[in-house]
This record gives structure tokens, sequence and C-alpha cells, in this order.
């Protein structure tokens, strides 16, 4: 169950899997998402579903080794066994041909942009894809992309790769034509997702983020995963996790995802030291 | 010691006998672990307490048991020391009797209309019920005691159960016994529902639940955890696509309700299914071994008066907060909760604020709660439920410092099972709607427990079990 069949390194810290899942790889659409645990101890997280084959029987997960549990999750190799991983969940993306859409992909956020983008195109419309990046190591998904879309915009940080600037640039410059684009798909870090809502307002141009909040049981069970949008609560694990972003509540939403920061940094910490320790022993060297 | 003859007492004697208090953990020191409060009865202080049930021939505690428990006989089988024939009676009509004994609001159901009580004018004089049906099957399962029902010969039809609680066992247990394959879908990664994510290890240790589960297992139900019914598959799907006869759903009253009003959304503030899911699905309170985070609390508000909010007011004593508020709206005698869980939550320092209520949340510059605001409140007239209605005293607001919220005011039903069967009709608080055998609008689906009563108990479910059983059991054979 749960097996991994394939694992690639595509950055430093950015790891792509390919998992046995007969029954969520027949169901799932794109924007779900699953929860994985991948010890007895371990934390349940939720990961988009990047892609996955029917005929397989497989599903992809793309994850960023950030905390504790993404980084045991990288340790595991081809063979291994997840634990625990359930899903498809969350409400899947209203796939319609509008006319041109935009994904914009920030970071890690390429990843759940992906099967997105991908349906939108299959769906007669025009694709245009922004990935974003600190520099050009962290850019991850762009053959896979250029595959799909038809144009293709890189920007980093740094300018070490595509345009010098924020993935907010392009995105105004495309509002700013006469033929805007009739739908706006932002996914990625909330800081980015806020300020792509914000350049897109003033255009009037429809625009969905993608939220990805603390959650337990991923079924509405728990409420961790509650936003404000609008003047509503809303839970991201069943009515989400799309939401319209001019409605969303981003402030909130920052905050509320830095609950549990000091006991995530202090996990982070001890696991680079434990993983600093099984290297040297690795080696033959005192730890 | 030396017992009394059972056989030979009379009435008056009977009624002599003290009740039997049961043996608890010390206040302060279970502040301080996540063990079972209750020690349970010993031997002797099960046959005394037995022997002080008359046997009356109305046996009005067994009108008051949901599921007609021959409460007269069990007890006469322990106060005779017989404690194998008190189990084999309580089973006929309790599967779950070591949890039924530790979660069930008896004062309010068997133990209420008891002669005992009655004549002693106090209904915590009456026979404790439910302290002996734990004493049994504790007795049963610590002498490796417990035997696997029979099964009868397979039918080859099939049946599927959504959700793995107190419903679904007693459905999976009674239907397998007839001879049909059962398969249990869980969604969590763990089965058992709310006794194993919302009820506390200190009031019903986990490794109870899971001997029923394996009782099931031993019987030949299949259980599939990882399974969110709806989503993996859809409810339809299992009779269209994977040959299911009937399904069972008990998927629970899983929505969590908030106060709705402002500051809800603050950090800090967390729904008692969160919480109560974090510290025991997850052992958060096990800091050292597992990885899933639990807020650090200093002063805890829980919002609310049933079992739900004093297993959360509770779990944040044990979790090292220095101060628990409860904070409930109507007095301690409108509370929902049972009696000795609000009496153990104040022995273990809970503070209790009855007759007031938040009015909001405040909240500091990074969005973490700093204080409530509460308004005071006085009983006006009954209202509906026959409770009398809490009537706001205006410009009453006084505020309380503290740094975590915990939302225990219910839950509504959870509407993956609906928003994904829109044939499947709901009323509109969204439960199922379900006739007295469970059937629903839908031929071969039925359901029960709290997705079609609302949130309710663990004894009510079992109840609504057996009646599924039965009709599922029915409509098979003429399938």
């Amino acid at each position: 169950m749960n097996k991994i069949i394939q694992k690639i390194q595509l950055s430093e810290e950015v790891f792509k899997i390919m998992v046995e899942a007969q029954l969520i790889s027949e169901e799932c659409l794109a924007g779900q998402f699953i929860l994985l645990q991948v010890d007895e101890n371990g934390e349940r997280i939720p990961l988009t579903i990047v892609d996955s084959d029917k005929e397989k029987g497989t599903i992809d997960l793309i994850f960023q080794a950030v905390g504790k549990t993404t980084h045991l999750l990288a340790e595991l190799n081809v063979g291994d066994e997840i634990l625990n991983l359930v899903g498809p969940l969350g409400t899947p993306t209203h796939i319609e041909k509008l006319g041109t859409v935009v994904c914009v992909g920030g970071g890690i956020g390429v990843a759940p942009a992906y099967p997105i983008a991908k349906a939108m195109k299959a769906a007669g419309n025009k694709l245009i894809v922004i990935i974003g990046a600190r520099n050009k190591d962290l850019i991850i998904l762009e053959e896979e992309m250029k595959e799909i879309a038809d144009e293709l915009i890189i920007c980093t940080d740094d300018g070490s790769y595509g345009q010098k600037t924020l993935v907010t640039g392009p995105l105004k410059e495309l509002c700013e034509k006469d033929n805007k684009p009739d739908l706006v798909v932002a996914i990625g870090p909330p800081i980015m997702m806020k300020f792509c809502a914000e350049t897109t307002r003033p255009y009037e141009v429809s625009t969905v983020v993608s939220l990805n909040t603390i959650m337990i049981d991923g079924t509405g069970m728990c409420g961790g995963c509650r936003v404000t949008v609008g003047d509503k609560v809303k839970f991201v694990c069943v009515d989400g996790p799309e939401f319209d972003g001019h409605l969303v509540d981003f402030d909130n939403m920052m905050q509320r995802l830095k609950t549990y920061k000091k006991h995530e940094d202090k996990a982070h910490e001890q696991c680079h030291l434990d993983m600093k320790i099984k290297s040297k022993q690795n080696r033959n060297e005192p730890a | 010691m030396n017992l009394p003859n059972h056989k030979e007492l009379k009435s008056k004697e009977r009624m002599a006998i003290p009740a039997q208090e049961m043996p608890v953990q010390d206040a302060k020191v279970r502040r301080d672990n996540m063990s079972e409060v209750a020690l349970g009865y010993t031997q002797e202080q099960a046959q005394l307490e037995a022997m002080r049930c008359l046997q009356c021939k109305t046996a009005p505690c067994v009108a008051g048991c949901p599921v007609q428990i021959d409460i007269p006989g069990f007890i006469g089988a322990i106060a005779n020391g017989d404690n194998k024939a008190a189990i084999d009676i309580l089973k006929q009509n309790s599967l779950l009797p070591a949890v039924c004994g530790r979660v069930c609001p008896q004062e309010t159901q068997c133990q209420a209309p008891c002669t005992v009580g009655k004549s002693l004018k106090d209904v915590n004089k009456a026979v404790s019920v439910g302290r002996l049906e734990r004493f049994v099957a504790d007795w049963e399962r610590d002498n490796n005691m417990v035997t696997s029902p029979e099964v009868k010969k397979e039918t080859g039809k099939k049946v599927a159960i959504v959700g793995s609680g107190p419903a679904s066992i007693t459905v999976a247990a009674d239907v397998r016994r007839q001879g049909h394959s059962v398969t249990m879908f869980e969604a969590f990664h763990k089965t058992g529902g709310v006794m194993v994510y919302g009820i506390p290890e200190f009031r019903l240790p986990k490794k109870i639940v899971q001997m029923e589960i394996d009782s099931l297992e031993a019987m030949g139900v299949e259980v599939k955890t990882n399974f969110v019914v709806g989503r993996t598959r859809k409810l339809l799907d299992f009779m269209e696509k994977d040959g299911f006869d009937a399904i069972f759903v008990g998927t629970g009253a899983g929505l969590p309700r908030f106060m709705n009003i402002e500051g809800e959304n603050l950090v800090g503030v967390f729904s008692a299914n969160e919480y109560l899911t974090r510290t025991n699905l997850m052992k958060a309170y096990d800091k050292k071994n597992s990885h899933t985070p639990i807020f650090n609390s200093r002063k805890v508000a829980v919002f609310g008066g049933g079992n739900v909010a004093m297993d959360a007011a509770r779990t944040a004593v044990r979790l090292g907060a220095d101060e628990v508020h409860l904070i409930y709206r109507r007095t301690e005698v409108e509370m929902p909760a049972r009696v000795e869980e609000g009496h153990h939550a104040k022995e273990e320092g809970v503070i209790f604020h009855l007759l007031e209520n938040a009015k909001r949340i405040l909240g500091d510059e990074n969005g973490c709660v700093k204080a409530i605001e509460c308004l005071r409140y006085k009983l006006g007239e009954p209202d509906d439920s026959g409770r009398r209605r809490p009537v706001v005293v205006e410009g009453s607001e006084f505020i309380i410092d503290l740094d975590t919220v915990i939302v225990a005011i219910g839950n509504d039903s959870n509407p993956l099972i609906k928003q994904t069967t829109p044939d499947l009709e709901t009323n509109k608080w969204g439960n199922i709607i379900a006739d007295e055998n469970c059937k629903t609008s839908i031929d071969g689906i039925y359901a029960g427990g709290d997705i079609v009563l609302g949130a309710a108990t663990v004894i009510l479910a079992m109840g609504q079990g057996r009646a599924a059983a039965k009709a599922i059991n029915d409509y098979l054979n003429i399938l």
C-alpha cells in the first residue's frame, strides 16, 4: 500500500514521488489533495495531487522538505511505503472553457498549479503560465509546463533565470492588455497569492487561489483549516481548497499558519541535527 | 471480607448496604497524567453493590436503557459471584459493555428510575448499573474470557459500513453474525470514531476500543482505514460498481459549530474537535514522541457545558494550563454534561463560570487571543427544550485575560456524504432522514447514529445500530 515507485529530486529541497494509490488515481480531479502520515508518531499533512495515472494506479506528489514530516518523507526511497495516505480530498477545480487562463505558480506552488493548468488547457482555454522562484535552482516543472502552455513566463527574484521580477510584474502586464485574462489561478506562498489578488483586483479579473492551511482530518471534522472568505468562515478541506482570491482574508490566514511556529522551528532544527548525526554515522565518524 | 449471602438478603437489608464508591485516581495526581480517572470496582465492591439491587419485578431500569439490557439479570449474577453469567446476559443486548459502562449517562437513563434511588430520594444512591456493567466487561477482558461471537455460514451477500464508531461497530457485528460479508470503511488512519478521536484516554482507554475492533476482525469483518466515502469512492458506487448489497452510513456528527462571534478565527481559538483530535488520536500529549503539535496554553477558556466541553477542559488541565475556565450560559442544572464529569472537572481545578457567555474574543497585534469579553446571564422563561432560557444582563460586560479558547458547543452533520450523494434525503440540518428501521430514501442504504440523530451518545448510536442491523439482515434475507 502507498508504495513509492519513483523518486526524483527536483532541486535541493524539492522532491517528486510517484506513489501507488489505485483508488485515488481513479477518482482524483484537478485541484484535489491527499493527506499523509509518514510513521506511527507522524503528523498528518496535506499535499496536492500533481498528476495521476489510472492505468498504472499511481499519483504524483511534489513536496519541499521544510518541516519534520516533509524531511521524513524525503528520507523515504523507492520501494518504501507511506504508512497512511488518504484522498482525494477537497472540492475539485471548476474547469470550464473561459478564453484565456493565466496560471501563476510560485515556488513549490507550481506543483499544485500544474494539474489545473493541464485541465484548463484540455478544456480549450488559451493557457499562459507564469512560474516564479527565488532563483534558477528552485524552478520546477518547467518542461511540463512548456509542453502545455501557449505562453510560458519565468521569473526569478535574483534574475538568475528568466525575468528578474516578481510574478506580479508579468501578471500586471497581462491584465493591462486589451484582451485581459478571463481567469487567473494563483498558487504559491500566501503572500504571493495575496499580491496576485491585489494585482488583478483593479482590473476586475477573476482570481482563484488554492490555500494550504493547517489540517488534521481533511473531511471538515476539526475546523483547524478555517479561513475568512468575504464575511464567511470557510473550511479549506471541504469548501476549498480554492477560493475567490479577492475575498480571502490573507492576513488572518498567514497569522493562523503561524499557530505552531515555535514548535515547528524547534522540530525542524532537531531534524537537521538528527540528519547531521546520521550522515556522520554513515561515514563512520564520531557524531 | 465476609460478604452477606445474596440469596438470603431481605429488601431492607439490601437498602442498608451503603452505595459503593468507585475508587478513582487522586485529583492532584491525575491532573498530570492521561491515565483513566476511574479505577473500577473490586470483586467485593461489585458484589456488594449488586446486592443493593432489589430485583424489582417491574424493572424500571430496563425501560430506561436504550438497548433494554436485562439489568436485574446481570446484576443478580454478579451478586451471586457469577461474573461469566453476568457478561453473557449483558452481551445479549450490548455489544460494547466496557465502553457503555464508562461513558453512558446512566444517571438519566437506567439509574434514574431505579427503585433504590427513589426510595433513598437520591438518584446518586441508585444501584450503580454502569459501574457494574464496566466491572464485568473488564473482568471478562482481564481474564482473557472474551470469545468471538458465532458467525453463521457465509451467505455471499456483501455489506459496506461507512464509519467505525459505536453505531457502525454494532451494525458490523450484528450483520456479520448472520454470515454476510462485512467491510468497514474509516476515513481516519485509526478505527473507533469518536471513541478514539474525541473521548479522551482518561475517560475511555483506547485499548478497550481497539479490542472491540479486534473482535470484529476476528469475526471476519474487513476493516479499511484511510478511506473517505464520498471522495475515495462515491456511496452509490459501492452498490453499482463494487457489488455491495446494502450499506450502513454511520459517519457521525463531524462538523464543529462555532459561536459566530468576533475574533473566532484568531490564533489560539480551536474547535473542541481539533483540540481533542490532536491530543487523543494524534497523541500530541506525548510531546516527546508525537510529531503533532498542541498549542502551549497558559490560560484557557472552554465554551460549552456538555461532555465534550468537560473533556476539552480536563485535557487542557492535563496539558499543563495554569488556569482553565469553563464558560456556560445556563446553570449547572441545565448542563448537558454528566454530573460525574462536571464533578471530576471541578476536582481537577477547572473554574466554572455559570450564567456567563462570551460576547467576543479579543486579539493582540499578532492576531493571537489575549482575552475574552463576557456577558452575565439570568434564567428566564422555559424555552422549547423545557430548559429555562438564559437572558442577557445588559451592561454586564467583563473581561477575562487568556491565550486559548476552545469552542465546544456541538457539531453539525458532516456534509460530505450529502454533497456527493445527491439522492440521499437529508433534513434542514443536514442529518440523513431515516425511518425507525434506519432505512434512508435510497433502497439498501441505511443510516444511524449521530448522522441521523444529531450529536447524541454512544448508547443511542448503539441502539440505532441494532435496529439498522436487524433491518439490513431482513432486507438481505428477502433479496
